[in-house]
């Protein structure tokens, strides 16, 4: 994929991000991460029901690759197993800070195999993640 | 532009508007640095030898420049800290934590600074003093009015920025000092954003207690002072025991401690990093605070002027009589105006800028920041104002 690509798919999610809006739902656990090094602050809420994310949602203020990449990762994660959504993170993490990955498992989450010639973009597109792994983490 | 030729990084096109957060430093205090460390390194009151003494004499000057800088009394009411930070921390724990009581009242505001606002969160938790927030008006700023409102015969201490970091308001200092003065109540001022650009007088302000960072007025990181008139910092007990700061100590448990300055001194200090902050005093006072002060705002005009010309802008604090410029571009997230921005070498700082209550007043939490300072000029100002008229092309950063 050329990076007009990649640039248009992560504008479209900053624009039109799915799976937004945190549901007044006890049945959801929800996280809220900050953005250590600038302001991004999301929410993420997660259903999980017998081992397996049954919806995801994220709500928050934050930069054009921290909201775009929380609404693909919303995508991605959805109706995956806890196993094979954890396989997806560190996968993704991975490929964020140029470690050994496995692109097949990351589906539309290859658009920000660029990030990283980005530092300061670098912890934008993780916070996501964060959130999700510490909702996993905590139903295990 | 003000002396723009003795700041030899802005020469390869570097347009630095970030100067809330750090300042640039020019070649004289760079030098003087250099000197210590190449010429005459040693010891601070330790030694019998030419550079020993010479070091006390260079250190022990820049506490009299200091003092004549701020217009202390005398030079027993400077002492040389880390920066603004250890000195907000030692005001409050070493001496707030004795002098206030449970039921107190300490008036602040939501645009202060992490700083001014952290170490009397946690110390009002130990003791049960009251924090009240003095409300800021339409336009982020403190008036003397809402000052006299919240205060009550409970209120002990009033601290607040000379200039905000985040709104770069000036507050009415003067005003409030004499408040203070009729009223019996302690004035402690974070002059971090002012006391490069503005000139401040501890004594005609009634000010009881200062901090401020060298790195903010072209002097460097990791030096900084504490301000306390003599009578109050006599009783402000040192947080840091060591050496240097004691006259004698023995096994039964007996120690006595130096006076002031020295007592609130522990360990070998940055002597460069004073050396460096003198020689910055001295540049600055060589081109006048009031000449920096008449330039900032001339740019301050021209800055409004020109960004008042860009379609979808929202700026904040137009009115502010300081170089500190709060906006948004349409609905760009900050961080996103900064990065692209960066391409053009234009340095400005996006986010929350460290007042993190200020969203509880502010709708936007996330503001784009120009500080201005002297060596900046209109050409520079050019330079942002085309690049933001470009808005279409800020989120071609993104891969």
């Amino acid at each position: 994929m050329d990076s007009n690509m990649k640039r248009n798919l992560i504008l479209d999610n900053y624009q039109n991000p799915v799976n937004r809006g945190i549901p007044k739902d006890n049945s959801y656990k929800k996280v809220n991460s900050k953005n250590e090094s600038c302001v991004d602050n999301i929410d993420v809420a997660a259903k999980i029901v017998d081992g397996k994310i049954e919806d995801i949602k994220f709500d928050g203020d934050a930069c054009a690759i921290c909201t775009s990449a929380s609404s693909v990762m919303t995508k991605e994660l959805k109706g995956k197993t806890l196993k094979e959504a954890k396989a997806i993170i560190r996968n993704y993490q991975n490929m964020i800070n140029e470690l050994p990955y496995d692109e097949d498992s990351l589906g539309e989450l290859n658009i920000y195999n660029e990030v990283y010639k980005q530092p300061s973009r670098k912890n934008c597109a993780l916070l996501p993640m964060s959130s999700i792994s510490k909702i996993i983490d905590s139903v295990e | 532009m003000l002396n723009r030729e003795d700041f030899e990084i802005l020469n390869d096109g570097l347009i630095y508007f970030d100067n809330a957060a750090t300042t640039m430093k020019p070649r004289c205090v760079v030098d003087s640095i250099v000197e210590y460390y190449t010429k005459y390194t040693a010891n601070a009151h330790r030694g019998d030898y030419d550079n020993s003494l010479r070091v006390d004499k260079k250190y022990e000057g820049v506490r009299e420049k200091v003092k004549n800088f701020i217009n202390a009394d005398s030079v027993k009411e400077i002492i040389f800290t880390k920066g603004s930070t250890e000195s907000f921390n030692m005001i409050i724990f070493g001496f707030m934590s004795v002098y206030l009581k449970k039921g107190d009242e300490v008036l602040l505001t939501k645009g202060e600074h992490a700083s001014n606002v952290l170490p009397w969160l946690n110390l009002s938790k130990k003791i049960g003093f009251n924090i009240k927030y003095i409300e800021l008006d339409e336009n982020y700023r403190v008036t003397l009015d809402a000052v006299k409102k919240n205060i009550s015969d409970k209120t002990k201490v009033i601290s607040l920025a000379h200039i905000t970091n985040a709104i770069g308001d000036v507050r009415p200092i003067e005003e409030i000092g004499k408040l203070c003065l009729e009223n019996d109540i302690l004035f402690v001022l974070d002059a971090t954003q002012s006391i490069g650009h503005l000139k401040i007088d501890v004594k005609k302000y009634n000010i009881s207690f200062m901090g401020f960072s060298a790195h903010k007025m072209l002097g460097p990181t990791g030096v900084g002072v504490l301000y306390g008139k003599e009578e109050i910092l006599e009783n402000l007990v040192p947080i840091e025991y060591g050496g240097g700061m004691n006259t004698a100590f023995s096994s039964d448990g007996y120690y006595e401690i130096k006076s002031l300055p020295a007592r609130l001194e522990a360990g070998t200090r940055n002597i460069a990093g004073v050396i460096g902050m003198g020689s910055a005093i001295d540049y600055l006072t060589s081109v006048g605070m009031d000449k920096i002060h008449n330039y900032e705002m001339e740019l301050k005009k021209y800055l409004i002027n020109r960004m008042k010309s860009i379609p979808n802008i929202k700026l904040y604090n137009e009115d502010n009589d300081s170089g500190v410029l709060l906006f948004n571009v349409g609905n760009y997230f900050s961080q996103d105006v900064a990065i692209y921005l960066n391409q053009f070498k234009i340095c400005i700082r996006a986010g929350n800028h460290c007042a993190k209550m200020l969203h509880e007043v502010i709708c936007s939490s996330n503001t784009c920041r120009v500080s201005l300072y002297l060596y900046n000029n209109k050409e520079e100002i050019d330079k942002l104002v085309d690049a933001l008229m470009n808005q279409d092309k800020i989120l071609d950063t993104l891969v």
